[in-house]
């Protein structure tokens, strides 16, 4: 008897130890975002004691490098906002069109085959993307457009808006699958095509599960850095001219951080006000992304 | 033809299908064995039976929805206005707009009242406004929900009770007005009050419509029918005339189907 009750003693001092285990690792992760959440604001308001926030939201000019220094962040998110404009202009309509087609057109083998053939896309390293849109995709389009400068936004927007395609597809996908067969089969009763119901009840029925693909699709878009870094060149400039150098916020970022700016410095502190900016506006995104696709669920399960 | 098919029966009106020697398959499954009957026009044909005797995958035979499953087959003919539904001229899209369909589950689109009966005209390209305004207060009263939901046609189809939502679907199924309405167990989600506004519905509709109905519910046959098919393992056991079959059926497995022996 003594010894049985040991042995559940054991078992539960087991349990208990396992389930601290896994709550300290789940405390860890969110510990260090907070951390790095409070080491971004700490370093953003240090910045912002030098820089007054108007110079920042309205300069026209990103120069804090050089001797006679503007620090006018919008010139750093015009390179972001055309890198990203160009990569959804990719991503969304072919995004959508293959969800579309895995979902209400292919057979079960062509869908087993190419959606996994699709999410490989997203496994591929993103600095090879980089070197792909640097060193293939803009001498094609050079043939093409001959005023092309070697670094500019369309080419790494167009290569970063493939890479963005199984974000998209995928689940946008996931949102179509789950619109009921009986729907479909209502209107197929109605003589309406497959066409009709892949737009006409399928999307507007998977509306918000599409939108919030869209959103982290865009969410990725400005959040990327190792294409643009390589690509896109390191010259901000408040511009929508997709054929010449520019620089996006994350470019920026990485420029400054492998150079030899010293700690403590206002250069040094810009890259934290740079990616503060940032997380602001991908933050808002998949806030925004996140209630769509709630918003989604209760109205289907 | 099936040797337990009853040719005596002679129905009141000629045949809006006739079909012949149907074989349906799912991969090697086989899910109907050598069906033959004819359905007459403007009745109501009851199809009873126990659960997996193939009485549903024989209704969605009529409007081709088992198409829509990849490893179905199927042998055999259904004349629908003497032209065979499944020879390679004939035109799906057209036969499932001719032959409506209600089905077990009421499916409403996740959109307004009003949007969900005009769907129907609104894919074959009809948008004005004062033919769909005609067409959806028209079908709303034929399916008896007009006076329920003339005052908020713009709100949202989900919000109507499971009953309305039926009837609903009923509605959306006449507006682009068929000539046949398929209901497949159209009551087995409703309550005993919404099931007898469906009945009565059925029995208004078979004025207009030839009017086929999957039921496990045998009183409701009863109701409703002019003729009752009794189908097992894929098999059309009897055809009759639905007071025949209830009270003095041909077919000894009908006999103990019907008082209960079994299924």
């Amino acid at each position: 008897m003594a010894r049985r009750v040991t042995r559940k003693g054991l078992r539960r001092a087991k349990v208990k130890l396992i389930e601290g285990a896994l709550f300290l690792s789940a405390l860890f992760s969110v510990l260090v975002t907070a951390g790095i959440v409070a080491v971004l604001f700490f370093e953003t308001a240090e910045f912002f004691k030098e820089v007054p926030i108007l110079d920042f939201l309205t300069d026209s000019q990103w120069t804090p490098l050089f001797a006679d220094k503007h620090f006018g962040i919008l010139s750093l998110f015009a390179g972001t906002f055309l890198t990203t404009a160009i990569a959804m202009a990719v991503a969304l309509p072919i995004g959508l069109i293959s969800a579309i087609y895995l979902s209400e057109y292919a057979s079960l083998g062509v869908r087993s085959t190419i959606k996994p053939a699709l999410e490989v896309l997203a496994a591929v390293p993103t600095v090879v993307y980089g070197y792909f849109a640097l060193l293939f995709v803009t001498p094609l389009l050079q043939r093409l457009i001959p005023d092309l400068s070697g670094f500019n936004s369309l080419s790494p927007g167009i290569v970063m808006g493939i890479m963005i395609i199984p974000i998209v597809s995928s689940l946008s996908e996931d949102a179509m699958h789950a619109i009921p067969m009986s729907l479909r089969e209502g209107a197929l009763a109605l003589g309406a095509t497959r066409f009709q119901v892949a737009t006409r009840v399928v999307l507007p029925g998977a509306l918000s599960g599409v939108a919030a693909s869209f959103i982290l699709g865009i969410s990725r878009a400005v959040g990327e850095t190792m294409v643009v870094a390589i690509a896109a060149g390191q010259q901000p400039r408040l511009t929508l001219n997709p054929l010449v150098p520019i620089e996006t916020v994350t470019a920026y970022i990485v420029q400054v951080s492998l150079g030899d700016t010293p700690t403590g410095t206002i250069e040094f502190k810009t890259i934290f006000a740079a990616g503060m900016s940032l997380f602001v506006v991908t933050f808002v995104l998949n806030i925004f992304s996140y209630l769509l696709k709630r918003r989604f669920r209760e109205v289907y399960e | 033809m099936n040797s337990a098919f009853n040719p005596a029966y002679n129905p009141a009106s000629g045949p809006a299908f006739k079909i012949e020697g149907l074989n349906a398959f799912y991969g090697p499954k086989q899910a109907l064995k050598n069906v033959g009957i004819g359905i007459p026009q403007k009745s109501v044909t009851a199809l009873i039976g126990p659960s997996g005797c193939g009485k549903s995958t024989f209704i969605r035979c009529l409007n081709r929805m088992n198409d829509l499953i990849p490893v179905f087959r199927l042998e055999g003919k259904i004349l629908f206005d003497d032209t065979d539904i499944y020879s390679k001229e004939v035109d799906v899209i057209d036969i499932r707009r001719r032959i409506g369909m209600v089905f077990q589950k009421p499916n409403p689109f996740p959109k307004s009242i009003y949007e969900n009966i005009a769907y129907g005209l609104r894919i074959q390209g009809i948008n004005k406004r004062d033919v769909l305004d005609g067409t959806v207060e028209e079908s709303l009263r034929k399916a008896a929900l007009w006076d329920e939901v003339s005052d908020r046609l713009k709100e949202p189809a989900l919000s109507l009770s499971g009953g309305q939502q039926q009837r609903l679907c009923i509605a959306r199924a006449i507006a682009v007005e068929p000539e046949v309405m398929l209901f497949d167990e159209p009551c087995s989600a409703l309550d005993p009050t919404a099931t007898a506004k469906i009945e009565d519905l059925i029995l208004e509709l078979k004025k207009d419509y030839t009017v086929v109905i999957v039921t496990h519910n045998m009183q409701q046959a009863a109701r409703v029918s002019t003729q009752t098919g009794f189908f097992l393992l894929g098999e059309l056991i009897e055809f009759n005339g639905t007071d025949r079959i209830f009270t003095n059926p041909a077919n000894k497995v009908t006999e103990e189907y019907i008082t209960g022996r079994f299924g």
